[in-house]
């Protein structure tokens, strides 16, 4: 790979991780340059989300190291990862579900703006005009401008899905981690989901995507690792991932499913 | 200023608090309470019950130990009396300082868990709190007879500005004395202010971040928010209120007793704020009122009081009616109560504010239709 090393965002450094005698990853290298979307695929079990959670700083990997512009991330807290510019999208929607959908995209925004804690009591919530406003234009592009007042809680699946694409993109982060941004939405819903990443990725912003929906990889992905067994059997570029036998073979069990879409 | 914006709702909310606070020794007199006495008690646990409510209504942390920070209020305050001055300013001052100290050290313990891991804690840490102000700490606490004002208190303020009286003295503010009335109205400022501050930190960007600790703690820490000292914060507040309400008590009568300290006592804060409407502004004080109310009217209830009210009543009747009523008044006060807390429970899990809330919405609807959205966007909060 002849990549020059100062685009590199996200570099996950021969990372291993076991549960006790279970070797869920193992030796997991990969680099994601600034301003790409970089796919991980791959079958149940193969290792995705404890992948995902090692670069969170939810779990410790037992060797190597996640390193994200020049900082060390292992051993970091979650809101420590955040602060340094790392957002998140849950594969179940994390909310405020008691809160308005104004307020839960206005939350982060305080968070970006005063850190990690800052006892603020003498201006009210109605007062902070400009995070008010920055919250109205992303829940506009998001398309939840008439849900507003509403309790998050009451909301659709793929809206609260949305909603929290929208309380990581406030926060206008360096990396956007997405984990299935799809999973358990209908096709028009998975559609509009699309659509919507793609209007972030013309804004420039770096993501890695944990997915297992082809359609939304192949369309969405300048890069893709293939995950199976806690091993990155092949990486690449979307075509070369699709013409890779080895993939076919090893996590697909035939080429007809990588054609479907 | 920014100290003192406000949405006009709040506005209104406050001045309407205000002038029924003030008002009240004219509304309790039609229910028999309006005696100073019981009045300042109305107005003191309110203050207890708000600041409850700022950690338990806003972040969700159930503590079952803050009647330690009241002791420790009153402990304080009444050092103060003997040790400084009669005059109730620094009493108050001192109370805040030591009952947020108090509260930093076991906040920054019990907070190492959540949930019902953090209540026994607070518990823990309120009993035995409770236990040392009743035997290693007698020196301090006067154990069992209570810390109380003698004759030969140093009062160094006091003395050096005038000579020793011949009695015992009482509490003072700016050398008026605070006794009956006076007593009431100044208790009831200071709750005017504690209610001030209660809207302030409901409505402000903090207040916002605790609801969020509340509703999604994971969402609160991949969203950047460090939230250990946010909910720390929030218990020291409460903890300072506590304090507050201590020393009002002891301004009120300038006596601190361990048994301030028991676990019934953290109980009771918990029931009126669960009573009233956890989270909500008013919801807390109204619980308090209620169960301040009912243990000082209703148990004082009699059978001669019973038997005059069962008067319309036919004779053999009259007898079976006494009989059975007298159970739920008196000394069954607590019956009663316990009953009305299971109904609100199970029927208005929200408190009685959900019910004031509900009946409202049913005249909403009547007269100009309200969206559920926006009704919904704007709970009595």
């Amino acid at each position: 790979m002849a990549r020059s090393d100062q685009n590199i965002v996200l570099h996950v450094d021969d990372v291993s991780k076991n549960f006790g005698g279970l070797q869920a990853l193992s030796d997991i290298d990969f680099a994601v340059e600034e301003g790409t979307t970089h796919a991980i695929i791959g079958p149940n079990g193969a290792g995705k989300s404890t992948l995902l959670n090692v670069i969170v700083g939810r779990l410790a990997p037992t060797r190597g190291a996640v390193v994200f512009d020049g900082t060390v991330l292992t051993g970091k807290q979650p809101y420590q990862i955040n602060q340094l510019g790392v957002a998140r999208v849950f594969q179940t929607p994390e909310i405020f579900p008691e809160l308005s959908v104004l307020q839960n995209v206005m939350t982060p925004a305080f968070a970006k703006r005063d850190g990690a804690f800052r006892i603020n009591i003498f201006r009210t919530v109605d007062s902070e005009a400009e995070i008010r406003d920055e919250a109205e234009a992303i829940l506009e592009d998001v398309g939840l401008s008439t849900r507003l007042a509403s309790h998050a809680g009451s909301l659709s699946r793929g809206d609260k899905r949305r909603m929290e694409l929208a309380m990581c993109l406030i926060q206008h982060p360096r990396l956007l981690l997405l984990d299935e941004p799809t999973a358990g939405m209908s096709r028009h819903d998975t559609n509009t989901t699309i659509d919507l990443l793609k209007k972030i990725k013309a804004r420039g912003m770096t993501k890695v995507i944990i997915e297992h929906d082809m359609h939304v990889v192949f369309s969405l992905a300048d890069r893709i690792s293939v995950l199976s067994g806690g091993k990155i059997i092949a990486e690449g570029t979307p075509d070369e991932v699709r013409g890779s036998a080895k993939v076919q073979e090893a996590y697909l069990g035939g080429a007809h499913r990588l054609e479907a879409h | 200023m920014t100290l003192f914006q406000m949405t006009r709702r709040d506005a209104l909310v406050l001045l309407a608090f205000a002038a029924v606070i003030l008002t009240m020794p004219l509304w309790t007199a039609p229910i028999g309470a309006n005696y100073p006495g019981l009045m300042q008690k109305f107005v003191i646990f309110a203050i207890f019950a708000i600041g409850f409510n700022v950690l338990f209504g806003l972040t969700g942390y159930l503590s079952f130990g803050h009647a330690a920070f009241l002791g420790v209020g009153s402990y304080t305050a009444v050092w103060t009396f003997k040790l400084l001055t009669m005059d109730v300013l620094p009493a108050i001052v001192f109370a805040i300082l030591v009952s947020g100290l108090f509260a930093l050290a076991i906040g920054y313990l019990s907070m190492r868990r959540s949930g019902i891991y953090f209540s026994i804690l607070t518990l823990a840490f309120a009993q035995m709190s409770y236990n040392l102000a009743y035997s290693v700490l007698t020196p301090i606490t006067n154990g069992e007879t209570s810390l109380q004002l003698t004759l030969q208190d140093p009062r160094v303020i006091d003395l050096a500005l005038a000579p020793r009286g011949a009695g015992l003295p009482t509490a003072s503010l700016f050398g008026q004395t605070l006794t009956g009335l006076g007593g009431f109205y100044f208790c009831a400022v200071v709750l005017i202010v504690a209610f001030f501050i209660a809207i302030k930190i409901f409505a402000s960007p903090f207040g916002m971040m605790l609801r969020g600790i509340k509703s999604n703690q994971t969402r609160m820490s991949y969203t950047g928010f460090n939230t250990r000292p946010y909910a720390l914060t929030a218990f020291v507040i409460s903890g300072m209120y506590a304090g507050l309400a201590g020393a009002l008590l002891a301004v009120t009568d300038p006596l601190a007793g361990a048994e301030r300290m028991q676990w019934t006592a953290s109980g009771e804060v918990v029931l009126m704020t669960i009573l009233g409407g956890v989270g909500t502004l008013i919801g807390p004080v109204i619980g308090a009122w209620l169960i301040k109310y009912f243990e000082n009217i209703f148990s004082a209830f009699n059978e001669q009081i019973l038997s005059r009210f069962f008067d319309f009543v036919p004779d053999p009747l009259h007898d079976t009616m006494v009989a059975i009523a007298s159970k739920f008044v008196g000394e069954g006060w607590q019956l009663t109560l316990g009953l009305l807390f299971v109904l609100v429970v199970v029927f208005l899990p929200g408190g009685i504010m959900e019910g004031v809330r509900r009946i409202g919405s049913l005249f909403g609807r009547r007269s100009t239709p309200v969206s559920p959205g926006a009704a919904r966007a704007q709970p009595a909060e």
